[in-house]
């Protein structure tokens, strides 16, 4: 099938099922054209769609970036939700700014969640470098802030997010290195949840030469 | 004391919210003793103020029922202090369902074997007498809340009269029942009984299924969590329990499995 007739079975796909199998043939072209749909498809209210469909977009990669940004849902948090792990996923520093702001506003937890993950996992090194410090500086704040949420899922993928930066920090150890190790440590010994002290002990363990720990 | 949170809505103070609990204005009460619950105040005068309240006469619904006594119940079970027991203990007498649901709940939450017997006198008549009340869109009983209660009680002499339950009409009830079982025998094929519960075709049924097996703590079904159609929240939660249990057995908080259901937990956000 042409490029035109699997985005047409997308649209004309008319059970849930066959929806699912139209997305995942589409997405598995990884052919640019097919992320207008893709995007679509993000907000159609069909979980393993959308799944499919933040796959085939994480393919594509860079040039699915500016397009997700252009169309994120801000009426509906579950598409907003897979866009935003579509963006965590590509890791293109271009979606800095939306996941920060997602991190630190979204109502949604399932968005907040994936913005702080994300927000740990960017390719940094595609930013332009003079960027760079503060931007890292910043993700560390607003992760910090998040460890403090009351929801104990986003004190979870803070904690995922903030292993992240500290490796992306690098070895030489930064003020915001000293930040988050506190920070995990606190966690580590008194969190309400286990979890969350358990995930707290492993990025402690895993970034040893990252947090001089 | 105050405790100052962006959700603690309304200013109140733990001075204040025990004071309401006996405002003039029923709503207010209603409101101070969920607030006393969320935030988990065990002060004395708090526990004391919210035994109080499960007598409450003036807040009743048109159909009888009692909302502060429901609330000050569940604040109860998640404050925790074994004190309230024997308030709790009459609540399970209550004419009002809720009343006795909260109750079960919270003696369950709280963890104090005594209420091992009361409870199990909730199932007298079995299966056969659990039936729906006309009407109403609940059993005769609380036996999901009963059930689930017993499990965590650890509640081993209340095995015979469980078990029956896994075989109710409601697929809640089967769930609550295979649930408890297995917590009370580590018998693998009552967990493996959620495991292909997670299957079924109604997202409601899988979304309790999934959250009881992460309650068993069954560490197999860890695969079979993170995979299930259920929206993400719910497995993370699901999966948070069976870390908990994972840790609390290993008594470690990087064992081999610990590391594996947190490797899940990371897909999932």
């Amino acid at each position: 099938m042409t490029i035109q007739e699997l985005i047409q079975a997308v649209e004309e796909a008319t059970t849930p099922d066959s929806l699912v199998q139209a997305v995942r043939s589409l997405a598995a072209t990884r052919d640019p054209k097919s992320i207008p749909t893709l995007i679509d498809v993000l907000g159609y209210n069909n979980p393993g769609a959308a799944i499919a469909a933040v796959e085939g977009l994480t393919n594509i990669g860079t040039a699915a970036v500016q397009p997700i940004l252009e169309k994120i849902d801000g009426y509906n948090y579950g598409a907003r939700a897979y866009s935003i792990r579509a963006l965590a996923a590509i890791a293109d520093p271009a979606a800095f700014e939306v996941l920060l702001q997602a991190a630190a506003t979204d109502f949604s937890p399932s968005v907040r969640r994936a913005a702080a993950k994300g927000m740990g996992r960017l390719h940094w090194e595609k930013m332009p470098p003079t960027g760079v410090s503060a931007a890292q500086s910043q993700a560390v704040g607003t992760l910090l802030e998040l460890t403090q949420a009351e929801d104990w899922s986003i004190r979870y993928a803070a904690v995922v997010g903030l292993e992240g930066l500290a490796r992306a920090l690098g070895e030489e150890l930064t003020s915001e290195q000293e930040a988050i190790r506190h920070r995990l440590q606190a966690l580590y010994q008194q969190d309400a949840e286990v979890a969350v002290r358990a995930r707290a002990h492993q990025a402690l363990q895993v970034a040893p030469a990252c947090l001089g720990t | 004391m105050s405790v100052s949170h962006p959700e603690s809505g309304n200013g109140l103070t733990v001075e204040s919210a025990i004071a309401n609990l006996s405002h003039p204005d029923t709503s207010l009460r209603y409101y101070a003793a969920w607030w006393l619950g969320k935030f988990r105040i065990g002060s004395a005068d708090a526990v004391a103020a919210l035994i109080e309240a499960l007598q409450d006469e003036d807040d009743r619904t048109e159909l009888g029922g009692y909302p502060l006594r429901r609330n000050a119940a569940r604040a109860l079970g998640k404050i925790g202090d074994p004190q309230a027991v024997p308030a709790l203990l009459e609540c399970l007498n209550c004419e009002d369902y809720y009343v006795r649901e909260s109750a079960a709940q919270a003696l369950g939450e709280i963890g104090d074997r005594s209420a091992i017997p009361p409870l199990q006198t909730l199932l007298a008549g079995g299966v056969e007498a659990a039936q729906q009340v006309p009407g109403r869109p609940h059993l005769t009983q609380p036996y999901e809340a009963v059930l689930e209660a017993l499990g965590k009680l650890q509640a081993n002499d209340a095995i015979a009269a469980i078990e029956p339950f896994i075989n109710h009409f409601l697929p809640r009830i089967q769930y609550a029942a295979a649930r408890a079982m297995y917590q009370l025998t580590h018998e693998p094929s009552y967990a493996q009984y959620l495991v292909d519960a997670l299957t079924g075709n109604d997202v409601q049924l899988r979304r309790s299924a999934l959250l009881d097996l992460g309650a068993t703590g069954y560490l197999p079904a860890t695969e079979a969590i993170a995979q299930a159609k259920v929206e993400n929240s719910f497995k993370l939660i699901s999966l948070k329990n069976l870390l908990a249990a994972e840790i609390q057995a290993s008594d470690d908080f990087s064992s081999p499995r610990a590391n594996q259901i947190m490797d899940w937990m990371d897909a999932l956000l």
